[in-house]
């Protein structure tokens, strides 16, 4: 069932702002999302009316705090389909993902073995991962890209083919090529050549813009970020399967994540505590609880739906015109809504400075993936991305400042 | 922001036609190759040094065309000039990108149209790209080095 977008714009304070005189024209999503009101509603309730501290407290107030807290977290293990005791919050995704190279990686992996990844990783899922091979001595392996910007499933294989792999960091959606990765697969494949490796994805790409069900997409970690699925800033999530985090050592130690504290050491608290040390972003809990009522009234088959319509009429619109390149795959079903491309003759940098000075936000640069950049024979790309807010009347804007920009830097 | 007050005339003609663009140098004393992550250009800047002066410097490589124009700019300002003069160019331009005032207006020739790109503080780094080079490589050459890399977190 499609949603009214010219409704759902009106729940978004900035999207009603004029830039430099033009109508803003946000594409940017893919590096952070707007914010509707009932966000910003949920995080000032909790700061006027239900504050205090959550766990601790035996008083009426702090328990409010606690249930919003602990019902954010419900909230989140529903949308996404996994078991509250597996969702840990954190800051953002990149935590997330350090929190598994740190008690997994850095634990679980010992000199011999070898880590799966691609050349297509956001820096989140990349440098944790490289960072720990680097130290404990492990190899790390990358799945190439096809002509079409998907990876390269039989290389893949090869890749598997001595049974050293014991981890795989694989994103879900490319935040560059768009690219829609099959998790579930490369899963499979990782664990048929090693029954003992575990599979981390980076979901910050997918679960803003996808039905998402950790349960079925049988990995063993997944991270997530609040601020690109309309929630606020300084706040994500680990996903993982609440045994496989009883059984890892802490990352981050402090309060609220111990069980009992002598003077000599200190035993843990119960899963996912024990991985949530201090006190927590509870107002940013409540924000994305919030989030995630908007995106489940509106249906996350229905986000897709429009994303891919949308999608395919930016790819259109691009690929209309002849000196644009556009990475990644041209079929808007396996991609998602961001969008990456080369304007012939003129650097990402000033094709920004003109879509910005006409109201129209594009990210420009390498996008946190400099080893993909490489890849691709670039230093940077331009990119649009498209969510819930974008319409069609966002497209002429960017298609005509990216025309005054060709005009403009002609030499 | 308007392009103009970006984008200057004097600006997109250094661009267009820039200046000691070029990937190799004769006899050149020092290589260095710098980067900027922030947006992933890259720069290769190689001078040549006699009798204290700079007298040969090209520079080549992947950039937007404030980082392109201004390193144009840079080589008509510093070819000719003894090495220190040279650097103290440098950081009269780098001041000006932090907003002061030139007091060498002059001696920056059509480097000071860059001014107002003191404004976009996410384009300083693009400008004074070139300008930091220059400034590595006569450091190297002072040092005795022939060959450096950088990579600008902080300028």
């Amino acid at each position: 069932m499609a949603f009214d977008v010219a409704t759902l714009r009106k729940e978004f304070p900035t999207l009603s702002r004029e830039l430099e005189g033009h109508r803003l024209v946000y594409l940017d999503s893919a590096a952070s999302s707007q914010t509707p009101v009932r966000v910003l509603d949920a995080m000032d309730h909790y700061y006027r009316w239900s504050r205090s501290n959550v766990h601790r407290g035996v008083y009426p107030l702090a328990e409010e705090a606690t249930d919003l807290y602990e019902g954010a977290r419900s909230s989140l293990a529903r949308f996404v389909d996994a078991d509250p005791r597996g969702v840990v919050f954190t800051k953002n995704a990149t935590e997330a993902c350090n929190l598994v190279a740190y008690s997994w990686v850095r634990r679980e992996m010992h000199p011999g073995e070898a880590i799966l990844t691609t050349v297509m990783e956001h820096h989140a899922n990349h440098v944790p991962f490289t960072h720990a091979a680097n130290e404990r001595g492990l190899e790390v392996r990358h799945i190439p890209l096809t002509s079409d910007g998907q990876l390269d499933l039989e290389a893949a294989g090869e890749l598997l083919a001595d049974g050293r792999v014991t981890f795989a960091a694989i994103g879900h959606v490319s935040n560059v090529l768009g690219t829609i990765n099959d998790v579930a697969t490369i899963a499979d494949m990782v664990r048929s050549a090693n029954p003992d490796a575990m599979v981390q994805v980076d979901g910050a790409q997918a679960v803003p813009h996808l039905a998402v069900s950790f349960r079925d997409l049988g990995v063993d970690f997944y991270a997530v970020t609040g601020h690109k699925m309309l929630g606020p800033t300084g706040i994500g999530a680990l996903l993982a399967d609440p045994d496989r985090l009883e059984s890892m050592e802490p990352f981050l130690t402090g309060g609220d994540m111990i069980r009992d504290v002598t003077l000599e050491g200190a035993t843990w608290n119960d899963v996912p505590q024990k991985f949530e040390a201090g006190t927590p972003m509870i107002a940013e809990a409540a924000g994305l609880a919030a989030a995630v009522d908007v995106l489940t009234e509106l249906g996350m088959d229905a986000v897709r739906e429009h994303e891919v319509a949308l999608t395919t009429r930016l790819l259109d619109a691009l690929d209309a015109m002849p000196s644009i390149e556009v990475h990644g795959p041209r079929d808007p079903q396996v991609r998602g809504g961001a969008v990456s491309f080369a304007v012939d003759g003129v650097h990402p940098h000033d094709v920004g400075a003109m879509l910005g000075s006409r109201g129209v936000c594009v990210r420009v640069g390498h996008h946190c993936t400099k080893p993909l950049m490489r890849s691709l024979g670039v230093n940077a790309t331009v990119r649009a991305s498209v969510y819930v807010y974008n319409d069609a009347d966002d497209l002429p804007p960017l298609i005509d400042g990216i025309e005054a920009a060709q005009a403009f830097f002609a030499r | 922001m308007s392009m103009e007050d970006l984008y200057q005339e004097i600006i997109l003609d250094h661009y267009r036609k820039p200046h000691n663009q070029a990937p190799t140098l004769e006899d050149e004393d020092v290589h260095v190759h710098h980067s900027n992550p922030l947006c992933g250009d890259e720069m290769d800047l190689r001078i040549r040094v006699a009798d204290g002066r700079l007298d040969g410097l090209v520079f080549d490589g992947e950039g937007c065309s404030i980082s392109q124009a201004s390193a144009s700019a840079m080589s008509d300002v510093v070819i000719g000039r003894e090495l220190p003069d040279a650097l103290d160019l440098a950081e009269e331009f780098r001041r000006m990108m932090h907003g002061d005032e030139p007091t060498r207006a002059d001696d920056l020739l059509d480097a000071v149209a860059f001014q107002g790109v003191a404004k976009f503080p996410v384009r300083v780094k693009c400008a004074l790209l070139g300008w930091m080079a220059m400034k590595d490589a006569i450091e190297s050459h002072q040092r005795g080095a022939t060959a450096h890399t950088v990579t600008h977190d902080e300028e």
